[in-house]
């Protein structure tokens, strides 16, 4: 791994959407409206209080899957990834290059989506506010991570885009969003537990109220931090010099 | 006993896609300081060839070694430039931003990326996205990038496709300018008359070297006038005779077919 290939790679994605401010904009924008969205519709009611720190959770995680899948398919379709590979660029290198400017981005997302909660919705955060900004980038690294992998296995555009509902609505099912996951059936609450979206919602539930202690966040930071080194290891075995 | 003066050595090479033989048991070699050009018809497996050289090809059998190390080595990744037949270059980024990113992962400094700019006369268009170039330029785009490291061994696959006869001429002259500095160049092209301006030339058919000469020698041998003719001349020949020279498959260099006799 080297320093100087990774900052060039993270430089040179951000150019790259940088390039595409109608992206930026989407990518920007749209967390805010949705989340004020559902704040509307649960107007009078407490309900956006418990569901709004999952929803912020979503974000990150949904969109840098996207992002990261189709900009990484389309280096493995357009012969840029093969061209780097014959490059002294590591496979290391190039995956953490793509998690840094993914993980950039979503911290100016998160900043975006929390400000909006808080200040226009009246989202309350009782706990520690940086704990939360941990929670959404670890999210979106996450997002990155399965991105990466997911790219793998997809031959076109229209694949990756179907692997999205089929990795991320089951973890938004199981994760507690719709039922509390101590309410499922036993064998959905077990896979629940153990699916990374599902500590990524409970932590920023837990920030938000404020009822548990940093440990407790922190605990949930470092499970997903093991599947996001989980699908990067796996990721940067797809990533192959010689192909067939 | 490794041979210094030797920058591609391929031996026994065979490569399968699916159930298909790409190429089998192809045996090259490649004096450094050349320009060998890899003529053939689409499909006949040069880029495969190519492909296996720079080492993103996997191989069933056989040995390639370049600059007398296995191919596709980590020291060979500053040495070898790569010229894929797609454009692969970054679309959304300008031409400068493309190249400052390869010269960073080659570890270069900022100065190479005038001085491609330079040779591959796209100065004009550095600040245009690449996107929004025609088809000659971005593929002049995507040369740049394989010149930025000032490589020992270039492999360049169908560099001039869609220029103008006069740029066509313009990187012909630029390919002798780097080999006369020392660099080796592969390059592969169907269009055959860029045939004459190689020291020598590899025609290619359905995954055989079926010939392997110098130009001028390749029109003596043939009879003919221009290197399509010649091509033509040797497939027929191969047509009436199953097993045509050189023998099929198998073959080695013709003595004195390499090392400046073109120039």
């Amino acid at each position: 791994m080297n320093i100087a290939s990774v900052l060039a790679t993270a430089g040179r994605v951000l150019a790259q959407i940088k390039h595409d401010p109608r992206t930026v904009a989407l990518l920007l924008i749209v967390p805010s409206l949705l989340i004020g969205l559902v704040a509307w519709i649960f107007t009078e009611t407490p309900v956006f209080a418990t569901i709004g720190p999952a929803i912020i959770a979503l974000f990150p995680f949904i969109v840098m899957f996207l992002v990261a899948s189709i900009s990484t398919l389309r280096e493995r379709r357009s012969g840029t990834l093969e061209r780097l590979l014959t490059m002294p660029v590591g496979k290391g290198s190039f995956i953490l290059g793509y998690a840094l400017a993914f993980g950039l981005l979503s911290i100016v997302q998160t900043a975006i989506a929390v400000a909006f909660s808080v200040w226009v919705c009246g989202l309350e955060i009782a706990g520690q506010i940086w704990l939360l900004f941990v929670v959404a980038v670890v999210d979106a690294l996450l997002g990155t991570a399965l991105g990466l992998l997911a790219s793998a296995f997809a031959r076109s555009e229209f694949q990756v885009v179907q692997f999205m509902p089929a990795l991320v609505f089951p973890q938004i099912l199981l994760g507690g969003l719709f039922l509390p996951r101590d309410q499922l059936p036993d064998v959905l609450q077990t896979i629940g537990d153990w699916l990374p979206l599902s500590h990524a919602m409970d932590a920023l539930g837990a920030v938000a109220s404020g009822d548990e202690d940093s440990a407790y966040v922190l605990v949930r930071i470092v499970f997903i931090c093991a599947w996001i080194i989980g699908a990067i290891a796996l990721g940067s075995v797809t990533l192959r010099r010689r192909t067939p | 006993m490794v041979n210094k003066s030797m920058a591609v050595e391929v031996d026994g090479l065979t490569v399968r896609r699916g159930k298909s033989t790409v190429l089998e048991d192809l045996t090259l070699d490649v004096h450094a300081g050349a320009v060998v050009g890899l003529l053939g018809p689409s499909g006949c497996g040069k880029s495969t060839l190519m492909r296996s050289i720079v080492g993103t090809q996997v191989v069933h059998a056989g040995s390639i070694r370049v600059f007398g190390e296995p191919a596709g080595s980590a020291s060979l990744r500053r040495r070898v430039g790569y010229m894929t037949q797609s454009v692969s270059v970054y679309d959304d980024l300008t031409v400068r931003q493309n190249l400052d990113y390869f010269r960073k992962v080659l570890g270069a400094g900022p100065e190479v990326v005038d001085r491609v700019l330079d040779l591959t006369d796209l100065s004009g268009t550095a600040a245009q996205l690449v996107e929004n170039l025609s088809g000659g330029q971005r593929s002049r785009v995507s040369l740049a990038v394989a010149l930025l490291g000032e490589p020992d061994l270039l492999v360049l696959d169908e560099p001039t496709v869609g220029l103008d006869p006069v740029l066509r001429a313009d990187l012909w002259a630029l390919f002798r300018r780097l080999a006369a500095d020392g660099a080796t160049l592969l390059v592969s092209s169907h269009v055959m008359d860029e045939a004459t301006r190689c020291d020598r030339l590899l025609l290619m058919r359905e995954g055989d070297i079926i010939a392997d000469d110098s130009p001028n020698g390749l029109l003596e041998a043939t009879g003919t006038e221009t290197a399509e003719e010649a091509f033509l001349a040797l497939i027929a020949g191969q047509d009436r005779a199953p097993s045509p020279r050189p023998a099929h498959g198998r073959h080695r260099q013709v003595p004195g077919a390499s090392e400046g006799s073109g120039q």
